[in-house]
């Protein structure tokens, strides 16, 4: 008989008793270890996806934050060049004033400068006049200027008028002291001599003149008694020439000048 | 010449017989238990895992897999049982590279309990599932007349499954006795590997065919009337 049923009945027995420790020290720790290694990596792989939603919302928040900069940083740039073009603004006038106030400046110089100019023109003109005359008159006349110069005085004093005759009249009447003849140069003798002669004879006084220069009559004679004067030189030449020449430099400035150069040019 | 290794009596008392069958299969429990037990001590949940853990924890699963390719749901509940079944009848067969060594599933008296085991749990997890009724029930299913052929069918395959377990291990090594004994050298090497692929596939056999049954039952309370929507493959 190939079956020992006592046999099978220990194997039956062996079997149930393997399937129990077998299930004791087999199947379940194995599972078990299983199952929770399965129950970490899914935990790890949720705090993974939580980490990375957590980093999706730290990339957003950032980009969030990278625009309102950008933002503040393009309002900024625009205060910064509304404020740029108001401060060029500012000082454009400011330099457009100095300018300004520069030509004003120069303009007001060169009127000063036209005026020294011309006090400087007239002075030589003088001098310049007065050495032509005299050249002149020495040169044409065969005369000395001071001669010449004596002798329309002596002729101015024979032409005066009957108010200023008298009143010279009335000046020599009561005169006490010398009476003064100045003249730009030193008269000669002879002139001194004809002068004299020719105060006797209209103003009927023997008052002693006194013969005396002075530089301001310039080539003219002066006579003055008590208060009262006759003079003739060519200063009044020299005044009307000046007024001329003012009037001709004045014409020139009037027009206002387009630029400093042409103001410059007309100095 | 021995047909079974119940022959071979290491002790005998009265009825009582212990025989080379009954101390091998304990010799190949505490191997199985003490291996088990000293892998398991120590088991890691983490990344890194002992070489002897990953072997356990591929058997493990590859039993759970093959289970649920058979159609069982939940395979964890007949994990004990089925993959018990084949890593007993694996180890024994494998065991034939020990010489001296008798598996103890050349013995009949060995399949036969184990067949015997398949044919109480298979109505067991029927009943565990369906209730007692529900499951006798199914006898007679479809019709009356197929109760005496169902209950035949349950005796011939228990019957089929220790004849096939047995013929195959005990002529595995009655060939290997017998080419011992005419061609000593080179060709009973190569009848051992021939063995032990034998055994390997034997006890998937077992296991898988124990494993059909299961399902067979449960799959018949699914297509029965009161569930019919529940028969998908």
């Amino acid at each position: 008989m190939l079956i020992d049923w006592f046999t099978v009945a220990a194997q039956v027995l062996n079997f149930l008793i393997l399937v129990w420790l077998m299930k004791r020290f087999l199947y379940q720790p194995v599972l078990d270890a299983i199952d929770a290694r399965e129950q970490r990596i899914a935990r790890e792989l949720a705090g993974a996806a939580a980490k990375q939603a957590e980093a999706g919302k730290e990339r957003d928040a950032f980009r969030q934050r990278n625009e309102a900069f950008e933002q503040q940083r393009e309002a900024m740039l625009g205060k910064v060049a509304t404020e740029a073009a108001s401060e060029r603004q500012r000082l454009l006038d400011e330099a457009r004033a100095a300018a300004d106030a520069l030509l004003a400046s120069r303009r007001q110089k060169l009127r000063s400068e036209v005026a020294n100019l011309n006090q400087a023109i007239q002075k030589q003109t003088r001098h310049e006049v007065f050495a032509v005359a005299r050249k002149t008159l020495a040169e044409l006349a065969s005369v000395s200027m001071e001669a010449s110069a004596t002798a329309e005085f002596i002729r101015r004093l024979h032409r005066l008028n009957e108010g200023d005759k008298s009143r010279l009249d009335n000046a020599f009447a009561s005169a006490t002291e010398s009476v003064r003849v100045r003249s730009a140069f030193e008269l000669p003798e002879a002139q001194r001599v004809a002068i004299q002669q020719a105060v006797h004879q209209l103003f009927a006084s023997d008052l002693p003149l006194h013969f005396d220069t002075a530089d301001q009559l310039i080539g003219g004679i002066e006579l003055s008694v008590n208060g009262q004067r006759m003079a003739w030189n060519i200063d009044a030449y020299l005044s009307a020439l000046e007024d001329e020449v003012s009037q001709l430099l004045r014409g020139n400035d009037k027009p206002p000048p387009p630029g400093p150069l042409d103001g410059a040019a007309a100095a | 010449m021995h047909l079974s290794p119940d022959q071979i009596v290491f002790w005998h008392y009265g009825w009582l017989t212990l025989n080379a069958t009954i101390v091998y299969t304990w010799a190949l429990m505490l191997l199985l238990v003490i291996g088990s037990r000293l892998v398991t001590r120590k088991l890691s949940t983490g990344q890194h895992r002992s070489r002897w853990q990953n072997v356990l924890e591929i058997i493990v699963v590859g039993i759970q897999q093959q289970i649920a390719e058979v159609g069982l749901p939940q395979p964890a509940r007949y994990l004990g049982f089925l993959g018990t079944l084949f890593l007993f009848i694996a180890v024994a067969n494998l065991g034939t590279m020990i010489p001296g060594y008798e598996p103890p599933t050349s013995s009949l008296s060995t399949t036969t309990a184990l067949a015997l085991c398949v044919f109480v749990a298979v109505p067991l997890f029927g009943i565990r599932d369906r209730g007692v009724a529900a499951y006798l029930k199914s006898y007679a299913q479809p019709t009356i007349i197929m109760l005496p052929f169902n209950i035949i069918s349950e005796l011939s395959r228990t019957l089929a499954l220790a004849a096939r377990l047995f013929g195959n291990m005990m002529s595995g090594v009655m060939i290997l006795g017998i080419l011992l004994t005419v061609t000593p050298f080179v060709f009973p090497v190569l009848m051992t590997v021939l063995g032990l692929l034998t055994g390997m596939v034997q006890a998937y056999i077992f296991s898988i065919l124990a494993a059909v049954y299961i399902a067979a039952v449960l799959r018949t309370r699914d297509i029965s009337p009161a569930n019919p929507a529940a028969d998908s493959p």
